[in-house]
């Protein structure tokens, strides 16, 4: 069983089933990252190009290693010195990858939807690394695996997304998945970060942190950027710590082992404290393990299944 | 050219009629009106099974020349006005540069004339360059043919410019087109904000982006006295504020497009870069808003806003992508099947807002079936079923939104003056 759809651009296209597909897969691929020897011969001869529009530390080298522990040829097209800046629109540059060979592509882009518009494109199969504040759907595969390594069920878990809601794809991501999957997913922001259209979602949606903590199984704190105080959506990062970072003090209104997740990179001292960070119940660390495994299982179910 | 036009169901709001008529053309005025007309030596055209409307008016139209030709010209959206079923537009003036002088009113007029296809009338702008800044010579704009004026695709953002101009208008008595939009609520917005704002990831424009700039520009008009027409009203919260100042007897219009009239938000899940536009579209609730205000007649006018873009332009990122509708070729048909088939609308009511409506808010002599008046027809077939397929457009603007999608009542014949500028999709060359 692979991924049904060409490309993987959101959450919400997948099955329970193929979901379940990935994270079982996932959990195989897992081993061969804690090997000696990190390398089988599964996608040899198969090219797999990151194009990159953004910064990133973790997906993009996850996706590289994912490829590489797999024998794939793994090309990372570094857009600062790439003929993007001369002007190369999008779509060329999909159809020039094309051309070179490329049997996945995949694309972070700022603008949502850019991982769409270049899967019309291009005949490769696409991997959406986060496209604005639309989908990055293998961040959410990673974390929903995370929380089942630890819960065995998602199901009925209440699991609090905290922060920049309005502009984060992990949010919108996770919220497909975990919704799928049963959970009580709860959103909690300050109002100005919090996006119309919620209503119909099914998320339950709270400004007060304490409510959303509240015998919370897991606590998803997302990255402030300073950009959106000087948007004006919030006073200050200072003030935006005190009402909405993530402390000792604040975890213990959750569930004595309710799991703390962040996508990362963090702001140490504003949305978590250093100390719940590096704390026991912190997961941060496991999550970008199983990014790699999460990156693998997808390149292998979209390479590997290729032909058969 | 003298001519019968033999059979058809002649429908004219303006003189309330609906009623099989011959009309006899000749030397491009209507010679004569008449139940069964039968002249010997004079060609007749067969009409039967067709309805006979007085010449559809577009009150909205960016035509892009001068300056913006790789999206269309004068002569690419004439034809494309005319094919849609359009014998009279009205042109935007946000051309490079705009049409805030004689100079630029000129050029489009005379290049509109030699064409001999549609009517072209020229919007002139209400500030100097379109900044916003100063009102523009509005009264040798008047004189050189400016029908109205309007800063089109930007709001005037200054209030006192936009009380001037509505004050300064009424030496003319022509109308200040307003595209009201608080561009601060709409910010880096590019589609209605709510669910499907947030389910893509797309930074929305509410609603209320309208709204706030809709009513100022209705207390505007009830202060100064001026003729103010809203263009492209998209939201209910436009409509209840229209109908509010309507009520006092404000001297106040409004249009509603087609796109606005069919399509909600969700139409932009696919990411298609076609359905971004300016308004956007809207959700549900706004769209029942405002066809019922257009069934009731507080919208008088449907205007297409066609707004003609390369495909380079379209081919980008939907952040990327500009704003806008190429809208001429699709609006009759549209709107029949969206409001003649399926939404209720007699297909008196829909002529009238294709025709009196738009007339009355420029004032023209145009739009009604008369002995004597202009020989301006659109002749639609309301039984013909069609696919839209931009590929045959006229236009050069192929972002439409419903392409691919088959409509019920299409313009087959278009009259302008008493030429035959139209027959069965094809342009006269």
């Amino acid at each position: 069983m692979g991924i049904k759809g060409k490309d993987l651009l959101t959450v919400e296209q997948l099955t329970r089933e193929e979901m379940e597909t990935i994270f079982h897969t996932a959990r195989e691929m897992k081993g061969i990252i804690s090997r000696d020897i990190k390398k089988v011969p599964t996608l040899r001869g198969k090219v797999v190009i990151t194009l990159f529009y953004e910064p990133s530390t973790r997906t993009r080298a996850s996706f590289e290693l994912a490829g590489k522990y797999m024998s794939a040829d793994v090309v990372n097209l570094n857009i600062a010195t790439s003929s993007v800046v001369k002007g190369e629109s999008l779509k060329d540059t999909g159809l020039t990858l094309q051309v070179m060979g490329a049997d996945i592509i995949v694309i972070r882009h700022g603008m949502s939807g850019a991982p769409k518009m270049l899967g019309q494109y291009v005949p490769a199969r696409v991997i959406n690394a986060g496209d604005g504040y639309h989908a990055h759907p293998t961040q959410a595969l990673l974390d929903m695996m995370t929380i089942k390594e630890h819960y065995g069920e998602i199901k009925g878990l209440k699991v609090a997304i905290v922060g920049d809601i309005l502009h984060s794809r992990v949010a919108r991501s996770n919220m497909e998945g975990l919704l799928k999957l049963g959970a009580d997913v709860w959103f909690c922001g300050p109002p100005t970060l919090l996006p119309a259209g919620l209503e119909k979602t099914g998320v339950k949606v709270t400004p007060d942190i304490e409510e959303a903590l509240q015998n919370a199984q897991v606590a998803m704190m997302l990255r402030i950027q300073l950009e959106r105080q000087k948007a004006g959506l919030f006073p200050s990062l200072r003030e935006y710590s005190r009402l909405y970072g993530l402390t000792s003090q604040r975890l213990k209104l959750a569930d004595p082992h309710c799991l703390v997740l962040h996508p990362g990179p963090i702001n140490r001292g504003v949305e978590i404290s250093g100390e719940v960070a590096d704390g026991v119940q912190s997961l941060i660390n496991e999550q970008v393990t199983n990014g790699v495994a999460v990156r693998m299982a997808l390149l292998y179910l979209m390479l590997g299944q290729k032909g058969e | 050219m003298e001519y019968i036009l033999k059979g058809g169901v002649v429908i004219d709001p303006k003189t309330d009629m609906e009623k099989r008529l011959d009309i006899h053309v000749d030397n491009g005025k209507i010679k004569a009106l008449g139940s069964n007309i039968t002249e010997k030596n004079i060609e007749t055209i067969d009409a039967a099974g067709r309805i006979i409307a007085p010449g559809f008016i577009d009150l909205h139209v960016h035509l892009r020349e001068p300056g913006l030709e790789a999206h269309e010209t004068i002569a690419t959206g004439c034809r494309a006005a005319v094919a849609g079923g359009f014998t009279t537009i009205a042109a935007m003036p946000n051309t490079k540069p705009c049409a805030d002088n004689e100079a630029v009113l000129e050029l489009i007029k005379n290049r509109a004339d030699r064409l001999k296809l549609a009517r072209v009338l020229p919007i002139g702008a209400i500030s100097k360059g379109q900044q916003g800044e100063e009102i523009s010579e509005i009264g040798s704009l008047y004189q050189t043919g400016a029908v109205a004026i309007s800063d089109d695709g930007k709001p005037v953002v200054n209030s006192e410019v936009m009380r001037r101009a509505l004050e300064y208008t009424q030496i003319f008595g022509i109308p200040v087109i307003s595209h009201s939009e608080e561009l601060h609520l709409k910010g880096d917005g590019v589609m209605h904000e709510g669910y499907w704002s947030m389910l893509l990831g797309l930074a929305g424009i509410p609603a209320q982006a309208e709204e706030v700039m809709v009513a100022r520009d209705l207390i505007l008009a009830e202060l100064t006295g001026g003729q103010l027409h809203l263009a492209h009203l998209s939201t209910r919260g436009s409509v209840e504020l229209l109908e509010f100042y309507l009520d006092k007897q404000v001297k106040v219009t409004a249009e509603v497009t087609p796109h606005h009239l069919l399509l909600t938000d969700e139409e932009v899940k696919e990411y298609n870069t076609s359905t971004k536009v300016n308004p956007p579209l809207r959700s549900r609730d706004h769209v029942e808003a405002v066809r019922k205000a257009l069934k009731k007649g507080t919208i008088s006018c449907i205007a297409t806003d066609h707004a003609p873009w390369s495909e380079e332009e379209k081919e980008q990122e939907y952040n990327k992508a500009p704003f806008g509708i190429s809208g001429l070729e699709t609006a009759v048909a549209v709107c029949w099947d969206t409001l003649v088939v399926k939404g209720g609308f007699s297909p008196k009511e829909l002529i009238a807002r294709f025709t009196t409506g738009p007339a009355g808010v420029l004032h023209l002599p145009c739009g009604t079936i008369a002995q004597g008046a202009e020989a301006d027809f659109t002749v639609i077939d309301p039984n013909l079923t069609k696919q839209v397929d931009t590929a045959l457009f006229y236009s050069k603007g192929k972002n439409s939104p419903v392409n691919g999608r088959s409509f019920r009542g299409w313009p087959v014949m278009t009259i302008v003056g008493g030429n035959i500028v139209m027959k069965d999709g094809v342009v006269a060359d």
